[in-house]
């Protein structure tokens, strides 16, 4: 009897196993469609509906694409507020980004090679990523004190005189200028000496991430270029600029969108630097800075939403035309 | 450090046979940097044992005249840091912990089962993870509101203050899915039919078998979440507003305004908030490079 039976039930059971494995599967995929759901996805199309509302703190009239347009021209308040806003993150990204991959870059290609305390620098450049924002700025707010500050007192050593730092609205060019008794154009000011500050912050927190990825770039550039290199007579500059830099070009790429995306998106590091004003005179008020004080401190909800999906356009433009422009240039042979 | 523990970088082969002056060179490069890096620590943890007038003393002084150990139970005793300490624990070992099992179960799926509509699930999980948590916010926040006239429209669930609002919406993350995803794939699929003869459904393969060969990723996904959790800021600063609920950061940036220029104890807090991480991260940081290398994450 068992021997008519099991062929029969081998092909019912594997017949019957796919609904049995795919209702199965559903179940084990329940807990985080629901919570992906409900928290991602369903967030990400609420905004865009309360956007299209006056919405302070209670659902208003039907504004359509009103709360966009005060943003970008409509309103003299909101608009002048946005561009300045924009023109902040967009500066505080070229001055972060560009900066911390180099320095990245030199550190990961030194620390590639064999060496005594190879383990000990990195454990040391990582420190940072591991620490909040919120304690880096309480440090950091002394470090860079007007009156007690030791960069103060580093810069009183080599003759130039304390800065206001964080306290300081006025532009680093601007700044530099005047030190030689120059005046130079407002559009040449560059970013206020406290959004240098927040970049060099910035710039220590990641180094030690983006330290990581290239070393895992440098780690996939097959040992045979190098050998090669050295046999045709290369010296170590020739190496770095011909083989390393050119090979490494996926990961820089990378690196550059990743970060870049990061800086768009931090909130953290201006908001714990500057008490979460923004200041001095609005000098670091960033996007997400003002998302927050519009939803958060003027309970404009519909507002902010539509500043906050204005961002996420930015963030995701942003994205495409560095595939477009980098696409080219970067190698991705292996 | 054992030199296990670095698993990345190879080096160049030849490199170090030649000690010479590039090598010297390169040295110095690295520990100028290391010091710009680590110093802001290491006045950090010097100013914490220094006393009011020391700790503002300009020049800093290099080491502390004398040892004030006691700054750290005065700045413990000027706030509820006790309750902010069991708060972040709780809700980062409670994300942690459920963050795994979700993205276990969900991974488990993409990777061993069949099912309709895997690929567009798989799109759409990986889609989560290019919308900024800025565009999200507001709705969030809304959500979580107490009162259905703040919500009209929307659902509510009136959880400010509460340990679920900081726990809840980040249970699931389509990071940690993909990675142990990619982890499972890996495993071979003799096992899994071997499993299967032995009569083993999927959740007995998975919880036997899978997890314990997956201890790394797991322990990788876990530091990843951990880390962000601890670490959090934003979200608890609007959804918490009493020390009950607060995490350690929320409280840390109260407590720099009210220590005010009570220096030395804002830098014995700052210390205290950031050693039990770091301690995590000095025992287990091969795993977290591991996973960085891997994925390329940037909380």
């Amino acid at each position: 009897m068992a021997a008519e039976v099991i062929p029969a039930n081998v092909r019912v059971s594997s017949r019957r196993r796919l609904p049995v494995e795919a209702i199965q599967a559903w179940l084990f995929l329940l807990p985080a469609v629901l919570i992906l759901g409900v928290f991602q996805i369903f967030p990400a199309i609420a905004a865009f509906y309360m956007s299209l509302f006056k919405w302070d703190v209670v659902q208003g009239a039907f504004r359509g694409l009103g709360n966009y347009t005060d943003w970008l021209y409509d309103n003299s308040i909101r608009s002048p507020d946005f561009w300045r806003s924009l023109s902040t993150t967009f500066t505080y990204v070229i001055f972060t980004v560009p900066l911390e991959i180099a320095v990245a870059l030199v550190i990961a290609y030194l620390l590639f090679q064999k060496m005594r305390g190879r383990g000990i620098y990195r454990t040391v450049y990582y420190l940072p990523y591991v620490t909040s924002f919120v304690a880096a700025a309480a440090v950091f707010f002394w470090v860079f004190h007007p009156q007690y500050g030791l960069i103060n007192d580093l810069l009183g050593v080599v003759g130039i005189g304390p800065q206001r730092w964080l306290d300081e609205p006025d532009g680093i060019f601007e700044l530099a200028a005047s030190a030689f008794g120059v005046t130079v154009p407002s559009w040449l000011a560059g970013p206020s000496l406290a959004l240098v500050v927040i970049s060099l912050v910035t710039i220590w927190h990641y180094l030690g991430y983006q330290i990581v990825i290239f070393l895992a770039g440098l780690s996939n550039i097959s040992q045979e270029y190098y050998e090669a290199a050295r046999l045709d007579g290369a010296n170590e500059r020739q190496i770095f600029t011909r083989i390393t830099l050119p090979l490494l070009s996926p990961t820089t790429f990378f690196v550059f969108t990743v970060a870049s995306i990061g800086v768009l998106r931090s909130f953290d590091s201006v908001y714990v630097l500057t008490n979460g004003f923004g200041g001095p005179l609005d000098t670091t008020r960033t996007v997400t800075l003002l998302v927050f004080k519009t939803a958060f401190q003027q309970a404009q909800f519909g507002l902010g939403a539509a500043l906050a999906f204005i961002l996420t356009l930015i963030i995701l433009l942003f994205t495409l035309i560095q595939f477009r422009l980098l696409g080219r240039r970067v190698n991705f042979g292996e | 450090m054992s030199e296990r523990a670095i698993t990345i970088p190879r080096g160049f082969p030849g490199f170090a046979a030649r000690p010479r002056v590039g090598t010297i060179a390169k040295h110095a490069v690295l520990i100028l940097v290391a010091g710009v890096v680590a110093y802001p620590f290491y006045f950090m943890v010097t100013s914490s044992f220094k006393d009011i007038l020391e700790a503002t003393r300009t020049p800093p002084t290099i080491f502390p005249t004398e040892l004030h150990p006691e700054n750290y139970a005065d700045a413990w005793s000027r706030a509820p840091w006790g309750r902010y300490f069991v708060n972040t624990i709780f809700v980062s070992v409670s994300v942690t912990i459920l963050e795994l099992a979700t993205a276990c179960l969900a991974a488990y799926a993409f990777a061993r089962m069949r099912f309709r509509g895997k690929n567009i699930l798989f799109t759409v999980f990986l889609a989560t993870l290019m919308i900024p948590g800025e565009a999200t916010l507001i709705p969030r926040y809304v959500l979580m509101s107490p009162s259905r006239v703040a919500c009209a429209g929307l659902p509510c669930l009136g959880w400010f203050d509460s340990y679920q609002v900081q726990i809840v919406p980040f249970i699931a993350s389509a990071f940690s899915i993909f990675l142990m995803r990619q982890f499972f794939l890996s495993i071979p699929s003799e096992l899994s039919d071997a499993a299967r003869m032995d009569g083993a459904g999927h959740l007995r393969f998975l919880w036997s078998i899978v997890l314990p060969l997956s201890v790394p990723a797991l322990i990788t996904a876990g530091l990843i979440t951990f880390l962000g959790s601890w670490n959090a800021f934003q979200w608890p600063l609007i959804v918490t507003s009493k020390p009950d609920f607060r995490p350690v950061q929320v409280g840390l940036s109260a407590f720099r305004q009210e220590a005010g220029s009570s220096y030395h104890l804002l830098m014995a807090a700052s210390t205290f908030v950031v050693a039990p991480i770091v301690l995590l991260f000095l025992v287990a940081q091969r795993y977290l490079v591991q996973g960085i290398a891997r994925t390329g994450i940037r909380g």
